[in-house]
Parts: structure tokens; C-alpha cells; sequence
């Protein structure tokens, strides 16, 4: 398509730019097609500000006779005002924001238009492949088996081509559970815990209906799991009542008459558009200049956001803990096991696995738990918490993940490999990047689309040498033993680093911790 | 009595317990569990003791202490539960100061330091770093015998043209005769910061002296035409205190004030406050929810949030308007304390320093009569009297070093350690209510000072962020007033809740590692010189391998195995030893079978193992 049609004004001279932590800056604005630019000659010195058009969520607008006001409300909580002289060319220019900054067919994205000199088209793309994956964890391999049956993605489209299940469970008996399973999303193995042999295992609610419909196979496939062991856990990110509920559309849960082995808990996770509402809510706290104590904690009480915190992180607690302390196997699910579940069983892995907090091990849990297990990205990610646009499918699964990761770090400095500018490099490109790793809904939609083989991967790059030092923790002693987080709510805290950003608060303590980091760094290279 | 065996000690959140010893002597209360960990507590400490109803497993303790530990034995005969009930009572009630820890405290010290230790902070010294006296300000001897106001220090500080009528007619128009005197001189601007307590002004009583006392610390600054006058009380409160012949000043009746009402609550309403936040944070299942809502009401915050503006509001007047401000609420003695030593530690970078930061709370707080005895209930007695202002203020410090990491040269430890001290009564420092008690008991002969003991071990104190450097670009810290930068302190109000804490430190980490660091160029630097004085090649071959061994050895030392056997120390607050969490989540075993409590991840599956 042609991006041109959509800019009647590319070039508007003598507008001033405000943003946080500096000055008002006069000079040029360009529109492009993906970019807006901003530059201003001062003397000898240029300056050059460029914002991703697809990082703006919200524009406001004030034009008046002679020049307007654009106020740009971004996906990483910036707020930029641009004065502009000229009424037409303020309206213009604000109309091809608005349009450009929410394109939607993907090959229009500028991932696939961005060709730094420094990365190459042939580079790896992902880290690692579920086939890779699975050849590196030989103890499980004599109950385990990699399963092909998706390799079209016909059996369930949001899972990966390749994924694990029990070694007697064969492709056939898989189909027949994935048509059990809503979205075919089938029980499949995520994590398997050395220390005593038990899994974590996440699928999708089971399609039991009203009329509490069994299926054979699935109950099979259940019980392979906990073979030998004899009892495992269900936890549904539901309420009893929603999964109760859940029937009446179609879905479910596993009923204690046909999987008696397993003990179902409920643990009543947010979702959706509640999530969404949440994090709207807490970014307008968190903006609130207003001077009272009162008015800033009852904000922040009624935007809910830490109780979401807390409630995934208990959950993941208690499911790390049903797997390492009690010793049994445990399934995952929500109603789709695309959100919940997902956020669920990383932490949990987080909480057991050490591979999976080095800086390498994170990302590759991103990857295996939220990129090929099909958490749909362009649907949760289309908007942050100033767009005025009606929710649809946004949800804010992914931050929360990244605040409940923090909070991990915060309590386990030393334990994490990466840093916390890790964890807000990763707020912001799951909303608007150069890279197409965060791209579409699934593998199966990323691969369609072009994405491995025309853009550039983010993890990849975040790996490079340049970058693994500013996104490593320099604190970092690797431990082998679980890190179980407190959850009391005295032990909870704001993410200010993401979400007061732009105050100047936060740049006295970005400040502090980088000096922190310099001096750590220093003390262990003298020695 | 000294000893109860079979005492089970419970954890505060959880459903945990650990069984030991109870001894009993007669200054500490030291619990022993089998595997040998102490838990000692200092009878001053001591704030409540309360015997719960007896239930099948024995007697139970419930003991609320001044730092905030909250400890719950469990006795099993109730006649021995009833024995250290009343014996704790009768020890926990001192009448007179005699009876005070820091009498009989003896550390291994020879009579000369303790003495030096009385001697490293010298006020007067603190006044000239100042640039006072000078053609402005003058040194009074007016109550070098305590005779015009006893709750002050005999040395004080008052503008030159202030005669000596003025100041005996001031003080007798202001309450407890406390007149306006300087407290800190901002040198850059001339502007003093002067405090004082409430006028006797009534409905309409007025006073020349008074007036002419405001007049000659107008004078004494040519920046401003005008001295702030900073009431720093809600003004109905000061209106109601009209009633008593108390009040405020009318600016009418003095010709060049600028008068301004702060709106700080009184002690009684932060006693209230601070009571209620306790009540919150106490509760063992607590939602995340109530726990804002909490956060909310008990209003704690907001109160610490006043104290700061108020200091904020005293820092703008003097440093960018030049203006000289005097700061006063009833007596002087608490708000007063707390917004002029906040206001200078904003000011002055040299308040930010570990020996700074001693020499601000010996001036502001206790040589200007900052009553501790009464605040802190140091000796038996009136509840009414009691009031957590000093711990207000160490908060607010906090609040401060969270919005600027790089510009203290403290960490929170020492905040919690002087906090701890305060209560504790073994050092002489805040004994009593008013310099002249403190003469009287003879402190400085019969006591331990806590500077002393602080400095001594000032590298447990360090804040490895701290940037000298910063004071230059920020000698003056402007703080944002912003009410999400107002945090809960939960290293204060937990401090003894270690499942609460995070399970390790970086602070102690970056210390540990600065230390072996230092550490390692010490040595670098002895074999260095070592190197250049021998000449023969082949030794300093020898050397040089020397230096390389003793280099991976420092390094395979340093840091985190050495931090892990630190941090496991009684006194610890950030975490225990290293990530393996054996309080919480293995009480597992112990609470299979409780009943539903849905706020904690282990009982919550001990429900699961139940019904299964």
C-alpha cells in the first residue's frame, strides 16, 4: 500500500516539541510513513527526535486559528505535545497519525521495513526450536516424545508444529483430544522438573458442555501424565463458578467422576477487558498531579492492579509448589489457555527452573511459553491505557507478566541474569518495535505472514554482545534452589521504573542504579 | 523464675512455630530455640504484654514492642505464663531514671573513649561550620543557667541587635518561654531559620519585646523585607488555642511577617494514625485491597506527606526567596523539631552525611528539648503524652533517600538503628526530655554515647549509591511532592517479619563487594610497594605470582558467599540467608489441615491436600 496517500503535509517547519525531561525544542516535523521526525538545527548541533507512529495509542487534538496543539499519548506512557502552526497543517498531520499509528494488516508494519545495517535477513530467527528444546532435556525422553501431529497446524492453529506429550499417547488419540479441547489446544508438557520427574502441563478448557460430554482420550492422555505417581493437579485459573458457568457455552472443566486422579483448583484469574480497565485505571493514577494521599492510594486501590499481581503470583506459587513440594504433576488451563495459563506456568517455571533467569533462559521462556504457545500478541497488544478506541481483545497479559517478573527480581536481586532494563525494553516492544518478533497472534500467522524471513528478530538482538551487557544483571549468582516470593501486600510494590516513567523521580533512581551497576561492574573486574 | 522451657514461638504470618527456651534476666528477654538462635529482646523495648485467653496448646504470650517486633509465645502452663506475665510488668514499668539500661550497660570500654565518645559532636563547632556567630548573629549567655527557659540548651544563638529586655520580654509572651533563637543560617543568602513555640497572644494580648525579637531577625537578613512566619499547625487548632491565652501571631501587631499556617496534626492524632497503620499491616490475611484501603485511612502517609511539604515549603522561602522563616507550632518541641531539621537536611548537604546527619539530630532534636522521655515512654508514664514525631521524622528521611538514592551518604539501617537506640535506653544520647535533666543526671559521666557506637561501625551504614559529588550539582534537594513517591516503609514496620522481606539484598551485596574490593587493592597496593623496594628481578618474579594467586583468592572469596554468612544474623532485616526459604512455604506440613485462608499461598494448599 501506499503510505503516501495518507500524508497531506509531510513537512511543517518552526513547530515546538515538549516532552519529558527536556526543554521545548523548535524545529522541523516530518510525517513519514512509520516514523514521525522531529530535528532542530541549533547552531552547528542537530538534534533529531523519532517516535514510532505505532507506539502512539491516543491523539488529541486542538486546533485554533493560526496553529494547534497535538497531544501525543504513547503505548510506553510518554506524553509528547507538539504546537504547530497553521490550523490545516495541524489537522493534517493529526489525521495521518491517526491513521498510520493504527494500521493493522501486518506486512504494512514497520518491521518489515526496518533493515538496520548492522543485522542481517539471515541471521537466526527465534532461539530455539521445539525439536531443540526437546533434545536437550534427555530425562524425560524415555516418558516423553515430540509429537508432529500439529506440523500443518491443522490439529490446533495456535500451537507450535512440534510439541511434547506423553510417549503412549500416540498422534491419533491426539486428535481426538484436540476436538475435546477448546481451540485444540490439547494438554502438552511446558516444564519438566528434574529434581523428582513432574510436570507442568497447560491446555485449554475441555468442551464437556452442558450435558457433561466425556472423551476418552483426554482422560487417557490425563492419566498418562500422572502414571505411576497416582495423583496430579488441575488448577483452572477460573473461579468455581465461572467454570461452572463455562458450561453453558460450550466449555468446562474435568469433573472428579472421569478424572479422578486429578484434584481440580480454582484460582480466579483476570482476564480480558478487566485486566485492560486495570492497567487504564492505574496509568490515570499514576498521572493524577493531584496532591493528596488519600485520592493517590484509593486510585491505586480501585484500579486493582496489584491484586492482579498478587493473584498471579500466589497461583504460580502455589502451583510451583504443588510440583516441588508436594511432588505431583500439575495441568494448567483456563477457557482458552492462551492468557492465564500462560502467565501461570512461566512464573512458575521462574520460580523453579534456574535455566529459565538467565538473561538467554528468559527469553527462550518467552519464546517457548508466550510466542510459539500462541499467546495472541496483535490482539492483546493493538492498544495500551490512554486509547480512546472501544476495547476489543487488548489485554494487558503480557505486563503483567513483565510486573510479576520484576517483583520476582525485586525479591531475589541476585537471582535474575537480566535487569530490570530488560523488562522495560520488553513493555514497550510488545507494543510498538522495530523487530517482528512480538508480530501477529501465533507461529502459524507469523509464519504465513513472512515474519522469520522478513524482519529482524528481537531476541536475537538482544543477545548480541553489545547488548547483553546493558540487559545482564551485573549482582547476578546463579542458584540452583527455588525462589518462593512473599505475597504479602507489604511485599508488593508499584513498578514505578514502567509506570511512573516520565517522572523526574524516576531519572534520580535510573541515575542511582546505573551507578549502582557501574560500581559493581567496576569491583568485579578489579578483581 | 528465669527460665520456662517448652515455650513455642510463633511466626507472626504464617502458620509456623519454633520451640525453645524462655529465660528471663534483668534487662533482657531471650527466647533459645533448640537449634541455639536467640531471639533477645530488651525489656525497654517492651511496649505491651498481653495474655490471651487460654486455648488447648497452652497459655499465649502476645508481646508489642517499640520497634515494632510483635512476638506470640505460647506457654504451656498457664501458672508460668502468668509468672513471666507479671514479672515482664513489673520490669517494663522503669519510674525513675536509674532504673534506665544505659546505667548499667558496660561495653569493653575504657573510661577515655567512652568519654571521647561524648566528644565528637560539638554544637558550637556546628554553628561556626554554619558562619555564626558573624556581624549578624550573636552567641547569648542569657540561658547559661537554664534561667529563662529550661526546656533549651544554654547556648543559643539570637540576631545581633536583639538586646537582652527583648529576649527576657519575648520569652515571657511565648509559651514554656521559648523564644525565637536561630537554628540554621543559610550562609549563601543570609537567611536564618529560627524556631520557637507559640505566642501567649490570646484574643488580643501583644507584646513589644516579641515584636522587636521578629523585627531584629528581619533585620538580620537584607535579601527580604519580610520573615516567614511558619505556624505549623492546622489553624483551627491554633484558633483554639486562642481560648487558653495561647494563639498565633497577628500580623497587624508586627509590622514585616508573613504569616502561614502548615497544617500539621498533633501528636495525639499521629499516636492514633500510627496505631491504626499497625492495626492494618498486623492483620494476617490481608487482601491487597484492604491493605491500600488501610494504607488509606489510618492516614499515616498523608501526615508524613504534611511533614515533608511543610519542610519543602521552609527550604523554598529561604533558599530561592532569601527570606528568613520562623518555624513554631504549640511548644516547639515536636512539629517544630521535625520541619526545621528536615528543612536543613534539604538545604545542607552536609546533614546527608552519617556525621551530619548526628550533629542535625543532636541540634534540632535533642538540645532543643525535644521531649524523648514522654514521646518514647521511657519511664511510666502519661499515655497521653506518647507520640511517634521523632519516628515520623525518620520516616520522612526515608521517604527522602528513596527519591534521591545518590545523596546520602546513609543507608536506612542507620535510620532503623538510631530508631532502635531511641527506644532501647542503653545509650545516655536521648535519655530524659531537656539538656538540664540530662546535667542533672550526669549522662556525660554515667553513660555510653550512641554517636560513638555508630561511628564505629559506620561502614554497616554506608549507602553504596551515595555520590559526594552530588551535593554539588544538588545542594539543594527539591523533593517530589507527588503522593505516589510516599511509600510504605515496610523495612521500618516489619523489620522483625523477615518472611516479608526481599530474600536478598543488594545493598549488602554492593557493600560486601566495595569492602573486598578495597580489600583487594589494599593488598595490591602493599605488594606493589613490596615489589618496587626489592630489586632483584627473580624475587619480584616470585612477587608478581604472589600478587596473581592472592588475586584469584580475594576474588574467589568475595562477594555473595560472604554476604550469605553475614546476612544470617539476628538483626538482619533484608533477607535471610541466600533463596532457600525454609519459614514460609514449609508450613506446609504444619498447617495441613487449617482451615480456608485464602491470602497465602502454602495454607491455601494445605486446604488443597485436605479435601483431596
Amino acid at each position: 500500500m501506499e503510505f503516501s496517500e495518507h500524508i497531506k503535509t509531510a513537512n511543517v517547519e518552526d513547530v515546538v516539541l515538549r516532552r519529558p525531561f527536556h526543554p521545548p525544542m523548535q524545529g522541523t516535523l516530518c510525517v513519514t510513513g512509520h516514523h514521525l521526525l522531529f530535528s532542530n538545527r541549533d547552531g552547528d548541533s542537530s538534534r533529531l527526535v523519532l517516535l514510532l507512529l505505532r507506539n502512539i495509542d491516543a491523539i488529541e487534538k486542538r486546533p485554533s486559528v493560526s496553529s494547534g496543539t497535538i497531544t501525543l499519548k504513547c503505548k510506553d506512557l510518554c506524553v509528547l505535545q507538539l504546537d504547530i502552526p497553521g490550523m490545516e497543517e495541524c489537522l493534517n498531520i493529526a489525521r495521518s497519525i491517526e491513521y498510520l499509528s493504527s494500521l493493522d494488516i501486518v506486512s504494512d508494519m514497520y518491521p518489515f521495513f526496518y533493515r538496520p545495517l548492522k543485522l542481517s535477513l539471515q541471521d537466526q530467527w527465534g532461539l530455539s526450536s521445539p525439536e531443540q528444546n526437546y533434545a536437550q532435556m534427555e530425562e524425560l525422553q524415555d516418558r516423553w516424545r515430540l509429537s508432529h501431529v500439529n506440523k500443518d497446524y491443522s490439529v490446533c492453529p495456535s500451537y507450535p508444529p512440534a510439541v511434547i506429550v506423553p510417549h503412549s499417547i500416540d498422534d491419533e488419540t491426539l486428535v481426538k483430544v484436540a476436538k475435546f479441547r477448546q481451540g485444540g489446544r490439547f494438554p502438552v508438557l511446558c516444564y519438566y522438573h528434574r529434581k523428582n520427574g513432574m510436570v507442568i502441563m497447560r491446555s485449554s478448557q475441555p468442551l464437556t458442555g452442558a450435558n457433561r460430554k466425556r472423551c476418552r482420550e483426554d482422560e487417557l492422555l490425563l492419566q498418562a501424565v500422572i502414571d505411576g505417581s497416582g495423583l496430579g493437579y488441575i488448577i483452572d485459573t477460573r473461579s468455581n463458578q465461572q467454570a461452572q458457568q463455562a458450561r453453558m457455552t460450550g466449555g468446562g472443566f474435568e469433573s472428579k467422576s472421569s478424572y479422578s486422579c486429578w484434584k481440580r483448583l480454582h484460582r480466579q484469574l483476570e482476564r480480558g477487558k478487566v485486566l485492560q480497565e486495570s492497567l487504564i485505571k492505574l496509568v490515570e493514577a499514576c498521572g493524577d498531579h493531584s496532591h493528596s494521599v488519600d485520592r493517590w492510594l484509593s486510585k491505586l486501590e480501585n484500579s486493582k492492579w496489584l491484586s492482579h499481581v498478587h493473584t498471579a503470583l500466589a497461583t504460580a506459587g502455589l502451583l510451583a509448589e504443588c510440583v516441588e513440594r508436594d511432588g505431583h504433576s500439575v495441568l494448567v488451563h483456563g477457557s482458552e489457555g492462551t492468557d492465564a495459563t500462560l502467565l501461570v506456568s512461566s512464573l512458575a517455571q521462574l520460580i523453579l527452573d534456574p535455566n529459565t533467569r538467565t538473561l538467554d533462559g528468559f527469553l527462550g521462556l518467552l519464546e517457548r511459553e508466550w510466542l510459539l504457545a500462541g499467546h495472541p500478541f496483535q490482539h492483546r497488544c493493538a492498544h495500551s491505557a490512554y486509547s480512546h478506541a472501544r476495547l476489543r481483545l487488548e489485554a494487558p497479559v503480557f505486563v503483567l507478566l513483565l510486573d510479576c517478573v520484576w517483583q520476582l527480581a525485586r525479591q531475589f536481586p541476585l537471582a535474575m541474569g537480566f535487569s530490570e532494563p530488560l523488562l522495560l525494553r520488553l513493555a514497550r516492544e510488545v507494543y510498538a518495535s522495530d523487530y517482528g518478533t512480538f508480530l501477529c497472534n501465533s507461529d502459524q500467522e507469523r509464519c504465513a505472514a513472512g515474519v522469520k524471513e522478513r524482519t529482524h528478530c528481537l531476541f536475537q538482538f538482544l543477545l548480541k554482545p553489545s547488548e547483553r551487557e546493558h540487559y545482564s544483571n551485573p549482582l547476578y549468582e546463579p542458584t540452583e534452589l527455588a525462589i518462593w516470593p512473599s505475597i504479602q501486600p507489604q511485599s508488593l510494590q508499584l513498578w514505578r521504573g514502567l509506570f511512573l516513567r516520565w517522572t523526574q523521580h524516576a531519572v534520580h533512581l535510573e541515575k542511582a542504579q546505573e551507578e549502582l551497576r557501574n560500581l559493581v561492574i567496576e569491583c568485579r573486574g578489579a578483581s | 523464675m528465669d527460665h520456662v522451657e517448652q515455650v513455642r514461638l510463633l511466626e507472626r504470618f504464617s502458620n509456623k512455630s519454633t520451640s525453645g527456651t524462655l529465660h528471663l534476666t534483668a534487662t533482657h528477654l531471650i527466647f533459645v530455640e533448640s537449634n541455639n538462635t536467640a531471639t533477645t529482646i530488651l525489656h525497654h523495648h517492651i511496649a505491651s504484654v498481653e495474655k490471651l485467653s487460654l486455648t488447648t496448646s497452652g497459655c499465649p504470650l502476645v508481646i508489642q514492642c517499640r520497634n515494632f517486633r510483635v512476638v506470640h509465645f505460647v506457654v504451656q502452663r498457664e501458672r508460668d505464663c502468668h509468672d513471666i506475665y507479671s514479672s515482664l510488668l513489673r520490669l517494663l514499668r522503669p519510674v525513675s531514671y536509674d532504673e534506665l539500661y544505659a546505667f548499667s550497660y558496660n561495653p569493653k570500654q575504657n573510661e577515655q573513649q567512652r568519654e571521647e565518645g561524648w566528644q565528637l559532636i560539638d554544637l558550637g563547632a556546628e554553628f561556626e561550620r554554619m558562619g555564626v556567630p558573624c556581624d549578624r548573629w550573636q552567641l547569648t549567655d542569657v540561658n547559661r543557667d537554664y534561667k529563662i527557659c529550661e526546656t533549651y540548651p544554654r547556648d543559643l544563638y539570637v540576631p545581633i541587635t536583639a538586646s537582652k529586655p527583648i529576649i527576657v520580654g519575648s520569652s515571657k509572651f511565648r509559651s514554656k518561654g521559648r523564644f525565637p533563637v536561630l537554628t540554621y543560617f543559610y550562609q549563601e543568602k543570609k537567611a536564618a531559620v529560627c524556631r520557637c513555640s507559640q505566642p501567649l497572644s490570646g484574643f488580643s494580648a501583644r507584646c513589644l519585646e516579641d515584636e522587636s525579637m521578629l523585627q531584629a531577625i528581619s533585620k538580620a537578613n537584607h535579601n527580604s523585607r519580610f520573615v516567614y512566619v511558619m505556624d505549623t499547625r492546622p489553624k483551627l487548632n491554633a484558633m483554639a488555642n486562642r481560648a487558653a491565652g495561647k494563639g498565633y501571631e497577628n500580623e497587624d501587631n508586627y509590622s514585616n511577617i508573613r504569616f502561614q499556617f502548615v497544617g500539621i496534626e498533633n501528636i495525639h492524632v499521629m499516636r492514633t494514625s500510627l496505631q491504626k497503620l499497625l492495626e492494618v499491616v498486623g492483620s494476617r490475611f490481608l487482601s491487597v485491597n484492604d491493605y491500600l484501603l488501610g494504607l488509606e485511612s489510618c492516614g499515616w502517609l498523608r501526615h508524613v506527606k504534611a511533614v515533608v511539604d511543610a519542610a519543602i515549603f521552609l527550604t523554598k522561602a529561604v533558599t530561592v526567596e532569601g527570606a528568613s522563616v520562623l518555624v513554631h507550632c504549640s511548644d516547639g518541641w515536636d512539629r517544630t523539631a521535625q520541619v526545621c531539621s528536615l528543612g536543613a537536611l534539604l538545604m545542607d548537604p552536609y546533614y546527608r552525611t552519617i556525621k551530619g546527619f548526628m550533629v542535625l539530630i543532636e541540634k534540632d532534636w535533642i538540645s532543643f528539648g525535644h521531649k524523648f522521655a514522654d514521646r518514647c515512654d521511657q519511664l511510666d508514664g502519661d499515655p497521653k503524652e506518647v507520640s511517634p514525631v521523632f519516628t515520623q521524622f525518620l520516616e520522612c528521611v526515608w521517604q527522602l533517600t528513596e527519591q534521591f538514592p545518590q545523596a546520602f551518604e546513609f543507608s536506612e539501617w542507620l535510620l532503623l538503628q538510631i530508631h532502635e537506640h531511641v527506644h532501647s535506653c542503653q545509650y545516655g544520647n536521648f535519655l530524659a526530655n531537656n539538656q538540664r535533666r540530662r546535667e542533672e543526671l550526669q549522662l556525660g559521666d554515667r553513660t555510653h554515647s550512641l554517636w560513638a557506637f555508630l561511628l564505629r561501625e559506620q561502614q554497616n551504614y554506608l549507602n553504596p549509591a551515595y555520590c559526594p559529588t552530588y551535593a554539588d550539582t544538588h545542594p539543594v534537594l527539591e523533593p517530589s511532592t507527588l503522593p505516589c513517591h510516599f511509600k510504605f516503609w515496610r523495612n521500618m514496620y516489619h523489620q522483625f517479619d523477615r518472611s516479608m522481606h526481599p530474600r536478598q539484598s543488594v545493598l549488602k551485596n554492593v557493600l560486601t563487594l566495595k569492602e573486598s574490593n578495597c580489600q583487594l587493592e589494599d593488598t595490591i597496593k602493599d605488594l606493589e610497594t613490596v615489589s618496587t623496594c626489592i630489586k632483584s628481578n627473580f624475587i619480584c618474579h616470585i612477587q608478581m605470582n604472589l600478587w596473581k594467586e592472592l588475586k584469584t583468592a580475594v576474588h574467589k572469596c568475595s562477594p555473595s558467599n560472604l554476604t550469605e554468612l553475614e546476612l544470617d544474623t539476628e538483626r538482619t532485616v533484608e533477607g535471610s540467608s541466600g533463596t532457600e526459604r525454609k519459614e514460609s512455604y514449609s508450613d506446609l506440613q504444619g498447617t495441613y489441615g487449617a482451615k480456608a485462608e485464602p491470602a497465602v499461598v502454602s495454607l491455601e494448599f494445605g486446604v488443597a491436600r485436605m479435601t483431596c
